[in-house]
């Protein structure tokens, strides 16, 4: 009974982690960049989705479309606001400009935060479930909004995986994270590749803020621990590789969710952090990275 | 051109004159709250309110009364500093600060150390009052001007006794608390006054405030089949209410939610909080006192929305503030901690008065009848409706469909 429950709340919180670390990955593959701005825009979709659902009363979808289009409208602003600046200065050095987009984009994140904190007010809120109810599986009760949230996790990075090795624009994403210079050498605009990943990143983020808000709930406390999350989900599996990442997020699920139902709720992220030490210890590019 | 010359005029003179009117310097009340919470965004526009009508009927001995904000981000730390600010700087006369226990023992020290007047309208460890006792000459200056959390828990056990025991016969309820300072004398409270009314305590589970998944806890909970959930959160809230609707456990939730007291609380829960039960001093619609109703109606009036629980005392904190400046002739610091002390007054929560030097909590509030006796409501289809005590109730309890009173099935 508590094995069947461990494994149908882990499955559907690590889909979440699998999401929310995916689009953090891919931008880091492509184009260099640690947003960390990343739990700033997943609890302004969620929040978005809860205020047009609770505060102007549209329904649950229409409700999570705006939190889909504030999580997109963030990743841009993000991208033209704290990122793409830097990445053009001429007066940053070249080899500083990485920490000063990191710099940037977690100030960028943590004035969302604030925002949020004083026009919503920093208690959590939850968005508006799209299926409500409870089903017995194995003899385990579970909301049916927890199996919504884990099909819609996965579809969402299977329509990545189709997008990124199916399509045109998709393999030119590809082939940008891993050699940009041979990307523009066939006549692609690297600025326009970024573009896109910031539009792909904007939606799964968005994506993964809403389920996070109808599943758990959040509030602009929630940012800095998203960040995180992903931030070591991502570093686990391999800074930029997505497979690796989707593995690390389920790695990092199951021992939260374990550790929360046999020892205690209180402990639950001290052993992925844990383990997180290690694998820096002996494998510092991560259990699946390239370098 | 004419016109816009005389009206310039006319508001010069009419400022003029309402400066002259205020023949004394102003009294100072410097309010250090959480502008960000639901709980302490309420704190300083209360007092503001207090304040305007005050000035309004001629201030306090014709002095004005000035609230200075400062909003401390719920840190302790940006706590002091403002506090040092407000005394130092801004040389207020007194201080009503924050709904966080942390934020007001960081503060207590330094409201002796500055010799000012400080009152909380909101937290509520007994620690804050017990460190008075064993230091009453430097620390005297600090009031506790809400319920102590052993109070809370009385009042919880008091309610629990008519609401629970005896219609429904329960027998046993597990506590369900967040780690926090004014949670540890609420359970201390709990652990001794549940099994007085009968109820046996099962477990107690204490959590971490930082828990966004409350599965495993509701799990273990239902587990050890407790005929009630006896609550003590404040910094959690939406989280564990959405959690428990959305998993339906079966098992009420009783006792203190503070976040619930709040009238956005159905909309940040989209309505997860139907038939939760949570005790407050307040509530809409329920006139504790004659001083309630007109409270709420102002206070919704000029900012739009409900005031949180601690906005009901910071209102009346302004009062009893001016009062003792009144009584104390002056805003000596000493002499206004004596007119302090023997405060009697009625205001929006009951019937105010502190207790006195010599008790283990000299500068609580009294309660129990004739004093502060506390509610207990039950939010039904997006209201928050008074069910006890019987004299102030507005109707009786119900519960969601997912609730299984065992007991009562019996």
């Amino acid at each position: 009974m508590l094995f069947w429950q461990i494994l149908i709340d882990g499955f559907a919180i690590s889909a979440l982690y699998a999401l929310g670390a995916t689009g953090f990955t891919l931008i880091f593959g492509v184009s260099g960049v640690l947003n960390l701005s990343h739990g700033a825009i997943m609890v302004g979709a969620a929040v978005a989705a809860w205020a047009a659902a609770s505060e102007f009363g549209v329904g649950p979808y229409t409700g999570a479309l705006i939190g889909v289009l504030a999580g997109f409208i963030l990743a841009f602003a993000t991208y033209f606001i704290a990122v793409r600046p830097i990445q053009r200065s001429k007066v940053i050095a070249e080899s500083e400009k990485e920490i000063f987009i990191l710099t940037a984009t977690l100030l960028w994140g943590i004035i969302i935060q604030e925002a949020i904190a004083y026009l919503f007010t920093n208690n959590a809120k939850t968005v508006l479930p799209i299926v409500e109810g409870v089903t017995t599986v194995l003899g385990v009760r579970t909301p049916r909004n927890e199996y919504f949230t884990a099909v819609i996790c996965w579809v969402a990075i299977g329509l990545l995986w189709f997008l990124v090795n199916r399509t045109r624009r998709g393999k030119a994403v590809m082939a940008a994270s891993m050699n940009p210079r041979g990307v523009t050498l066939l006549g692609i605009e690297l600025s326009s590749i970024y573009l896109t990943v910031w539009a792909i990143y904007g939606l799964l983020a968005g994506v993964a803020g809403i389920l996070l808000g109808m599943f758990l709930g959040v509030s602009s406390y929630s940012v800095g621990p998203l960040t995180a999350s992903a931030f070591s989900i991502v570093v686990l599996g391999g800074l930029g590789s997505v497979s690796g990442s989707l593995i690390a997020a389920y790695v990092v699920g199951y021992l939260e969710t374990g550790t929360a139902y046999l020892i205690s709720p209180a402990y639950r992220t001290i052993p992925a952090l844990l383990l997180l030490v290690v694998v820096m210890y002996l494998r510092p590019q991560g259990l699946f990275g390239r370098r | 051109m004419v016109s816009l010359k005389s009206f310039l005029l006319a508001s010069c003179a009419t400022a003029l004159m309402s400066s002259a009117a205020w023949a004394a310097d102003p009294i100072k009340i410097g309010v250090i709250a959480e502008a960000q919470a639901v709980a302490g965004s309420s704190i300083a526009p209360a007092a503001q309110l207090a304040a305007e009508e005050i000035n309004a009927k001629g201030g306090i001995d014709g002095r004005k009364i000035e609230i200075v904000v400062y909003d401390n981000h719920s840190s302790s730390a940006e706590s002091v500093r403002a506090f040092q600010r407000a005394v130092s700087e801004d040389k207020v006369n007194a201080v009503i600060a924050s709904y966080i226990s942390e934020v007001v023992l960081a503060l207590e020290p330094w409201a002796g150390r500055l010799k000012t007047v400080m009152i909380t309208p909101g937290a509520a460890s007994d620690v804050i009052t017990q460190n008075i006792a064993k230091n009453y000459d430097q620390l005297k200056y600090t009031f506790h001007g809400y319920l102590t959390s052993t109070s809370l828990a009385g009042l919880v056990c008091d309610a629990a006794k008519d609401l629970l025991v005896e219609p429904y016969k329960m027998k046993t309820a597990v506590i369900m608390s967040e780690d926090a300072a004014w949670t540890t004398p609420l359970d201390a409270g709990y652990e001794k006054c549940l099994p007085e009314i009968g109820l046996k305590v099962v477990d107690h589970i204490r959590m971490s405030p930082d828990t966004t998944d409350f599965t495993p806890i509701f799990n273990k909970i239902e587990g050890l089949k407790p005929d009630v959930m006896i609550t003590g959160i404040s910094h959690v809230g939406t989280q564990p209410t959405v959690q428990w609707k959305s998993q339906q456990v079966p098992i009420p939730m009783f006792g203190i939610s503070s976040q619930a007291t709040n009238s956005t609380f159905w909309k940040d829960t989209n309505g997860a909080v139907e038939g939760v039960m949570y005790n407050a001093v307040s509530g809409p619609g329920v006139a504790v006192t004659p001083k309630t109703l007109p409270f709420v109606e102002a206070y919704q009036k000029k900012f739009g929305n409900f005031p949180s629980y601690a906005g009901y005392t910071s209102y009346d904190d302004v009062y009893m503030i001016a009062d003792a400046i009144h009584r104390a002739g002056g805003t000596d610091p000493d002499k206004m901690v004596e007119a302090m002390e023997a405060t009697d007054y009625v205001g929006t929560i009951g019937r105010i008065a502190f207790k006195p030097k010599g008790d283990p909590n000299p500068h609580a509030l009294r309660t129990g009848k004739g004093y502060i006796t506390g509610l207990m409501l039950q939010w039904q289809s997006g209201k928050q409706v008074n069910v006890w005590p019987k004299e102030l109730a507005a109707g009786t309890a119900t519960w969601p469909s997912f609730i299984k009173l065992k007991a009562a099935s019996n």
